[in-house]
């Protein structure tokens, strides 16, 4: 069991908070997505749970042991370093087995989880070369293959792929995905790719200005954002924000009206751009179209909704031209209700 | 273009060569022709009178048994002090200026500021007497005590010229990423493996400076020794020293010089090699 429990984390740098109150469950086997914009503090947590940072509250709790007070090397973990840390003075092959060394793994055993964590990879053709010689891209390929090398039973990985190419980095993707789901590895994994997160993680995380704004499946993240910036973080294009007035229970929209779940005048509505639909005879919400971009899969279309931009996705196929007044059709159980004034999701009573 | 940029930098360096040309190239060679010659034409005459000199053996001993003792012992203290002045926090810069108050001091002030240490009358003495551990006054550094004097000079030696290691190794160990260490760290090494298996590896080419610096110079040492022993000690340039001014002879002290640079270079050579660092394996 490796459970990872984060409990009320909080991190101070001087006066600076850049952790604030940080509570996170990582289950045993599950792999869970830190996903946020630069310097949000994914770092600073992974650091925190590593423990080459020091926590200025709260615990941490692994496999059930409060390793708050304890050194690194006692806490049983593997780490992939954002700037790799990869030892310059030994060759890909020493840096792989540096893990194994340390644990004094028989020669035979070093070469073979050496050698398998290589190829996959793809770094086993440059075993006896050095760090120095190799792209940056390979570089960070052996820091993750160093990290898989000791079979960690809980695995940290900060933007392990972030310097690879894009083909390259779905397939690292997909196969680090079947490699830890088979060894049943509890992973924290950071990135800011939230097409990363959402096709690798069984949960996200999403972090912002030092806190957790959601913990959820990358479905429920997608679908029922809980606050403002989860909705505008996640998702290309990002989800739409209508400012409008609730009145008598309702808010209207052009010639719509919708029904508001709690009353408070300040609203905003909360629109995926793939969940509205064009209507026939123009009827709905109007939207008046300035771009229109064929995207391939489909087209991308932007204008506004009541004077406020807006982004729709429709079919490849759809008749539209930039300029023309066009309606659209919602389904009000997708759409998300945000308290204006707090920029949180009011539940949908 | 290129004609005109081309002549630039050797215009630009041309006054620092002309400088060591005329201040040391010159005499460098001087003295190696002075080492060579006696009455008319080359001859090893002074190498000769210089190897037959009764103290010539006691200070190629000396001078080696010195640097033996003193060098390995500096580059260990100034690690762990470095080492430890770089976990350092707060303070750090005023640790690291007590520290290096010694080299501001010339090393005949250091001599003489041991001897008063050390001398019969000095503090030692008089410390150990009013604990009441001697009768009276000790002579440490005489011909009768070879050991005590030996490490009176030891003792002072380490503690003038450590801090000259200790500032190339701090600057060397701050151009090490934190995260090398870090990373071996979260791999299970203990703090003694992670200096052992990545401090050390990569503070290479700063512990080879500071041991070519630190050995040349203490090839050359003198001042410390003269204050503290006269010539109850004598080391390769002490004896250039005396043939220089009490015997006047100025071919053998040239030998001296000679030899002296000739040991030098042979170490540096030997540092250079052993301590190789593949430019493959630089950070
Ligand atoms: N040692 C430190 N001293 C002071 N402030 C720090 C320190 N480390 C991090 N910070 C601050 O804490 C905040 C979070 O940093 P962190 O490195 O965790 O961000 P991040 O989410 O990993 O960003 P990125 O995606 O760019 O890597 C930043 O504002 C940063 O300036
Ligand atoms: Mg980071």
């Amino acid at each position: 069991m490796a459970d990872i429990v984060i409990d009320h984390v909080v991190k101070e740098f001087g006066s600076f908070q850049a952790l604030q109150d940080v509570s996170l469950v990582a289950n045993d086997g599950e792999f869970v997505a830190l996903l946020g914009p630069s310097g949000c503090g994914k770092t600073t947590l992974l650091r925190i749970i590593a423990g080459l940072e020091t926590q200025s509250a709260g615990r941490v709790v692994i496999g059930g042991r409060d390793v708050s007070g304890l050194t690194p090397r006692k806490r049983g973990l593997a780490m992939v370093f954002q700037n790799y840390a990869v030892f310059p003075h030994m060759t890909v092959f020493e840096n792989v087995a540096f893990g194994l060394r340390m644990q004094k793994a028989p020669a035979d055993d070093v070469k073979r989880k050496v050698e398998r964590a290589a190829a996959l990879l793809h770094i086993d053709g440059f075993l006896e070369r050095y760090p120095a010689k190799l792209s940056g891209g390979q570089r960070q390929r052996v820091a993750v293959a160093r990290a898989l090398a000791v079979e960690p039973a809980v695995l940290l990985m900060d933007e392990p792929l972030s310097n690879l190419d894009a083909l390259l980095r779905l397939e690292m993707r997909t196969e680090l995905k079947a490699v830890l789901r088979e060894a049943g590895t509890t992973t924290i994994y950071v990135t800011h790719d939230q097409t990363e997160a959402m096709g690798l993680a069984d949960r996200i995380a999403v972090m912002y200005g030092g806190k957790i704004e959601q913990i959820g499946s990358p479905l429920e993240i997608y679908a029922t954002p809980a606050t403002r910036f989860v909705g505008g973080f996640i998702g290309s294009p990002p989800m739409n924000f209508i400012k409008v007035r609730c009145e008598n229970g309702s808010a209207r929209i052009g010639e719509m009206a919708l029904p508001c779940p709690v009353a408070g005048s300040e609203m905003e509505i909360g629109l995926r751009g793939e969940d509205a639909s064009l209507a026939a005879d123009r009827s709905g919400i109007p939207f008046d179209v300035r771009v229109v971009e064929p995207m391939g899969s489909h087209l991308l279309l932007t204008g506004a909704i009541d004077g406020q931009l807006a982004r729709i996705v429709t079919p490849p196929t759809a008749k539209v031209t930039a300029g023309e007044r066009v309606g659209l059709h919602v389904d009000p159980s997708r759409l998300t209700w945000i308290d204006g004034r707090t920029g949180r999701a009011v539940s949908r009573g | 273009m290129t004609a005109r940029t081309s002549w630039i930098p050797y215009a630009l360096i041309a006054p620092s060569v002309l400088f060591l040309g005329a201040l040391f190239i010159v005499p460098l060679v001087q003295t190696i022709w002075l080492s060579f010659s006696a009455g008319e034409g080359l001859s090893l005459v002074n190498y000769q009178r210089m190897a037959g000199d009764l103290n010539f053996g006691l200070a190629i001993r000396n001078t080696f048994l010195l640097t033996v003792v003193v060098v390995p012992l500096q580059v260990v203290l100034a690690l762990a002090m470095a080492t430890m002045v770089s976990k350092l926090e707060k303070g750090r810069d005023l640790v690291l200026w007590v520290l290096t108050i010694p080299l501001g001091v010339s090393d005949l002030a250091a001599g003489l500021a041991w001897l008063s240490l050390l001398q019969n009358t000095g503090y030692l003495n008089s410390a150990l007497y009013a604990l009441g551990l001697i009768p009276g006054p000790v002579g440490w550094l005489s011909q009768e005590t070879p050991w005590a004097l030996f490490f009176g000079i030891v003792l002072a030696e380490i503690w003038r010229a450590t801090a000259i290691v200790l500032v190339i190794l701090i600057a060397g160990l701050q151009l090490i990423p934190k995260e090398f260490s870090e990373a071996a760290e979260i791999f299970g090494a203990s703090p003694w493996t992670r200096f052992r298996r990545i401090t050390l590896p990569l503070l290479k080419p700063s512990l080879q400076s500071a041991l070519i610096l630190r050995t040349v110079l203490a090839f050359e040492v003198f001042a410390v020794v003269y204050a503290l022993g006269g010539r109850n000690f004598p080391v390769l340039a002490g004896e250039a020293y005396t043939w220089q001014n009490e015997n006047q002879n100025y071919g053998v002290a040239a030998a001296y010089a000679v030899l002296i640079m000739a040991i030098s270079l042979a170490a540096t050579a030997v540092y250079l090699r052993a301590l190789r660092t593949r430019p493959e394996q630089l950070p």
